[in-house]
């Protein structure tokens, strides 16, 4: 466990310390299905993975979806790059999420649960199994949860195997089923069409922790913090060029500006948001705030201080998504190679501004064409950057 | 956990639900109804469900797809069908995207066809080689969207040099990944329509690949060379292997006698190859073409199809005696045909355990080869090591049959060489020979007489027809006509994945001569009733394997045919690309066509072969001579590799 150090630097209301694990599932219990799924719609609360789909109206469709059973899946493979904040919750907030689950299968109409564990998380493995132990011995899981006759609710864990692509939803349930993980076509969406063909929610660790605090508090206290689009508060895995890099819990709508002076990192010349798949923002929008009207987040902030070359950190990007495509759709297993090859290209001088010009349109290509999300979001980090930073890319010494 | 639970669902199929065609959630409200869709400006109606593709189609709207094609599930892969649709942010695949609700749709805006030409580009980049040097020249998808989407230059680059050697382990299918493009449908083709599982995408990103289990060669793994991913190809990444030259090798020898044996599906599929619709039989036309090649003799196949009625029928009817009268323990119902050799190799994978149900008669190619290089040889005087055997076969897996070991009955290999009907059509374009306006020419003696049960092998239910066209008159000593109008035995025919008939049969007439030396009366029939079916496609056979493991219906039946590809010979792995549904029906109906045209129907009236008997064959049907050369054994190999 040393070797995995928990580095929580600001705790927040709602996810750190403002809830007691328990409460939210013995107010779930006193209610009914439908006013479970109207308190969480009525947070607001939108998908902490970072597309920000509203959370109660996915939990809605798939309360309103025909199916012999139904699944409840939580997403903790977390592997967007500098994102890292699923760890702390699994680490020491395990049970807020097992809880956020146990209310969702709930309010579905599900009766198992399944942890999608990144493949890398394998030390958290037996610590979580002994929670869910811990959990039937104490009645939370298992049949008649609570004494609530009817209520039967179970959690597995599964491990992935490393692929950055399974954190799509869609390949995160090819891959439950056995299957090479790869995106599906949507529609069918999960929410009637998932695991196993049955109705399936898939929610990320912290959406899920968030939804027990919510039920636990209220919406309205939920409600209080963040912005009228962005409701409560989330956390955000800060690393690069900043003096406390780690995990940090602020209210939804935060600037960039604000964060980087709490985390010591006022010097910045740009700050990638949302890891590799998120957009790069240089210093002159520092004013803008991190919330699903303006940039939204799963919550990586890596910090480039002024030192930082630019288009080594495109090149960087570009590499990880050549090799995390899942190599099913054309535009992103080939496009990104592409487009590698133009950052290479401009590191030695001889991209002209023509073939630059087709690079950032074959860009727009792929945030259109491609079958998912990976896909979709794989040029955004170049596109940002050759955008941006256009003057210092092309400007720079050419090696002889 | 319950094991039912990791079990994938939909039908059995195996699959993954990233590329299966479940588009709307069933039990979805509207399924039934209609919705309004507007493309391009102009409003339709559809059903609820129905993709914007098949939309477009039915309203003439040209949509371009690559990875699509109309007898596998959708996969959404290659992303060239994509169009706008309002309201929403990204481009959708047209073939992938139900209509649920009423949408406007959008299929050659600017960002459509920037994404469209983007996406071709993307693919030449990674596509080795040029067009001319190329088998699939002007018959490849991807070359033909290139050229309409106006590409004329590599915007991301162009391989020049291969990156991985070709696989030509395989005497059937060689696979060339050079010009692959990673559309899946080989591995749709394997897994879904054939459910033999040989291919399969592995690593990620821009190093994925199509590739067999753990990278063997493809002669090494599971592949029932049945050749069906070669007809569903876009581009040349999948090919037969071509034994074009040694032919023209043999040809070009004068000291070879080379004669050529033709089979009715390629003869009813090659004008394709000369842009003829699919349907027109060119039979002597062909014989003419083929002559002219340089082939000494041209023979019908149609002949062997005959005699292998007569033995295959033979051995039904003694295993029915051995199983029904004398009640012997290895006498084993139902008998499986075994002219198809996909269908044999996809048994001896994966259920050797049934092999004793299969019939030990030679398909037709092989009885062919060694009565030619037997009979024939000393009937002209000609050494049989002079003699060349081709084979023009619908199909990629008759050049693994002809290379099987035990097909050297004859003392030679019996059947040198097997050619498609698409190289058949190359050779005859390489001698500049017109096939559309050759004059019509018979085939050769002593094998010319054939009959339309021959020809109707074919097609998916033939071999069945033409085998109860001969058990009803050779037993019931009736015309069939009296049963079946015009002989057409109706309930085995059509493109059903199974089929299911039965025959009563109410009396007997007296044992024909041919027959006298193995049965003394059919008493022992009258009253029974036969139970036959028929399957096409593996993935139909298995059904009907399963099925007869579970003691089901078909473990009632005497006698099942068996073709390993969808729409039997017509659809084999070595007849024109493309192929569809439509196609296929089409040479089906060629060959129905021609059946009828025939003065002789019927295998056991078929004059050439009663003198085969008379002359050569002197120990009847299923005698000894007819065993060493026109029977066979098989090889249980499992699906395990080791």
């Amino acid at each position: 466990m040393n070797s995995h150090v928990i580095n929580v630097k600001t705790r927040g209301p709602i996810l750190f310390g403002g809830v007691t694990a328990g409460e939210g599932l013995k107010k779930a219990l006193s209610m009914s299905r439908s006013e479970i799924i109207s308190e969480v719609r009525a947070s607001g609360l939108k998908g902490r993975g970072g597309a920000g789909f509203p959370t109660g109206v996915k939990w809605n469709l798939a309360a309103a979806a025909l199916g012999k059973r139904k699944f409840v899946v939580c997403n903790a493979d977390e592997g967007e790059p500098g994102t890292f904040k699923d760890r702390v919750l699994l680490s020491e907030y395990a049970d807020l999420v097992f809880e956020g689950m146990t209310i969702a299968g709930l309010a579905i109409g599900a009766r198992q649960g399944i942890v999608y564990l990144r493949g890398e998380y394998r030390y958290l493995l037996a610590p979580l199994e002994a929670n869910l132990a811990r959990r039937r011995e104490e009645g939370l899981l298992g049949s008649a949860i609570l004494g609530r006759q009817g209520f039967d609710f179970d959690v597995e864990i599964r491990l992935g195997s490393g692929a950055y692509v399974c954190g799509e939803e869609t390949a995160l349930i090819e891959s439950l089923e056995g299957h090479r993980g790869e995106p599906r076509n949507r529609p069918p969406f999960p929410v009637d069409t998932g695991y196993l063909g049955q109705p399936t929610i898939v929610n990320n660790v912290e959406t899920l922790a968030l939804a027990a605090s919510v039920l636990a508090k209220g919406a309205e206290w939920f409600k209080a913090i963040g912005t009228d689009k962005s409701t409560g508060s989330k956390l955000f895995s800060v690393s690069g060029d900043c003096q406390s890099p780690g995990v940090y819990e602020f209210p939804m709508g935060i600037t960039i500006a604000q964060l980087l002076k709490v985390v010591g990192g006022e010097e910045a010349k740009a700050v990638q948001v949302g890891g590799a798949s998120g957009h790069c923002v240089p210093a002159k929008q520092f004013e803008r705030t991190l919330a699903f009207e303006d940039i939204p987040t799963g919550g990586s902030i890596i910090v480039f201080g002024p030192g930082r070359d630019m288009l080594k950190v495109a090149r960087n990007f570009m590499e990880f998504f050549v090799e995390e495509s899942c190599g099913q759709c054309t535009p992103c297993r080939y496009g990104n190679v592409a487009l590698l090859e133009g950052v290479e290209m401009l590191e030695k001088g001889r991209c002209s501004m023509t073939h630059l010009n087709e690079l950032k349109a074959l860009g727009e290509t792929m945030q259109i064409s491609s079958k998912c999300g990976l896909g979709q979001s794989s040029s955004n980090a170049f596109l940002s950057i050759v955008t941006h930073f256009e003057n210092e890319i092309l400007g720079r010494p050419v090696p002889a | 956990m319950a094991d039912e639970t990791r079990t994938p669902q939909g039908g059995g199929s195996r699959a993954p639900v990233s590329q299966r065609p479940l588009t709307v959630a069933p039990g979805s409200a509207g399924i039934g109804s209609q919705v309004t869709v507007k493309i391009d400006g102009l409003d339709l109606k559809v059903p609820f469900g129905t993709t914007i593709l098949e939309a477009a189609r039915m309203s003439n709207i040209r949509i371009p797809t690559l990875c699509q094609h109309d007898d596998l599930c959708i996969a959404g892969v290659c992303r060239v069908c994509v169009v706008e649709v309002e309201g929403m942010r990204t481009l959708q695949a047209s073939c992938a995207y139900p209509i649920t609700q009423p949408i406007t749709v959008s299929t050659h805006t600017r960002k459509v066809r920037q994404a469209r030409r983007h996406i071709l580009d993307l693919m030449l980049a990674n596509h080795y080689g040029e067009c001319y040097a190329c088998w699939r020249n002007q018959n490849c998808e991807l070359q033909a969207l290139a050229d309409e989407y106006g590409v004329d230059s590599f915007r991301f680059g162009h391989p020049d040099k291969p990156k991985v050697p070709k696989d030509t382990s395989s005497y059937a299918v060689v696979r060339d990944m050079n010009k692959c493009i990673l559309c899946r449908r080989c591995v749709r083709t394997c897994i879904d329509l054939q459910e033999v599982g040989v291919l399969e995408a592995v690593n990620r990103g821009a190093a994925t690949t199509i590739s067999t289990f753990m990278d063997k060669p493809l002669s090494d793994v599971v592949c029932i060379n049945c050749g069906q991913c070669i007809n569903r190809c876009p581009t040349s990444a999948l090919a037969a292997n071509d034994p074009t030259d040694e032919v023209w090798a043999a040809i070009d020898d004068p000291r070879k006698h080379v004669v050529i044996q033709t089979a009715p599906s390629p003869r009813a599929a090659i004008g394709e190859c000369f842009g003829l619709p699919a349907g027109t039989a060119l039979t002597f036309e062909l014989n003419t073409a083929l002559k002219q090649c340089g082939f000494d003799r041209v023979f019908d196949t149609n002949f062997t199809a005959d005699l292998t009625i007569i033995e295959e029928g033979t051995e039904l009817l003694l295993r029915l005696r051995d199983a029904l009268v004398d009640k012997k323990p290895e006498a084993v119902l139902p008998q499986f045909t075994s002219c198809s050799p996909g269908w044999v190799k996809y048994l001896e994978h994966f259920y050797p355990e049934m092999i004793p149900n299969l019939s030990s008669a030679k398909s037709p190619q092989q009885m062919f080869g060694a009565v030619i290089k037997t009979y024939y040889a000393k009937l002209h005087g000609i050494d049989p090591a002079d003699i060349v055997t081709v084979a023009l076969m619908p199909c990629s897996a008759k050049k693994f049959e002809c290379n099987r070991p035990e097909m050297c009955d004859s003392g030679y290999k019996d059947v040198d060489y097997g050619l498609t009907t698409r190289e058949t059509a190359a050779m005859i374009k390489e001698a500049g020979i017109d096939l559309l306006h050759m004059p019509k020419s018979e085939f050769d003696a002593p094998f010319g007489s054939a009959t339309g049960s021959g020809v109707i092998f074919g097609a998916t239910g033939g071999v069945m027809e033409a085998a109860l066209r001969t058990v009803i008159e050779l037993v019931c000593g009736v015309k069939v006509e009296n049963l079946f109008d015009h002989a057409r035995v109706l309930p085995v025919r059509g493109f059903d994945g199974i089929k299911y008939a039965e025959l009563p049969l109410q009396a007997v007439g007296p044992v024909p001569d041919i027959l006298k030396g193995l049965f003394t009366d059919w008493n022992w029939l009258r009253g029974a009733t036969l139970r036959v079916a028929v399957a096409h496609g593996t993935a139909s056979a298995k059904k009907v394997i399963e099925d007869i493991k579970a003691g089901g219906k078909f473990s009632e039946c005497h006698f099942i045919e068996f073709m390993g590809c969808p729409g039997g010979c017509i659809g084999g792995g070595g007849q024109p690309i493309p192929t569809s549904r439509e196609i296929r029906a089409a040479r089906a109906k060629a060959i129905y066509a021609e059946d009828e045209a025939y003065p002789v129907r019927k295998s056991h009236e078929n004059p050439a072969v009663l003198e085969l008997y008379a002359k050569f064959l002197t120990d009847g049907p299923c005698g000894h001579v007819s065993h060493r050369l026109l029977h066979t054994g098989y090889t249980p190999r499992g699906k395990y590799i080791y």
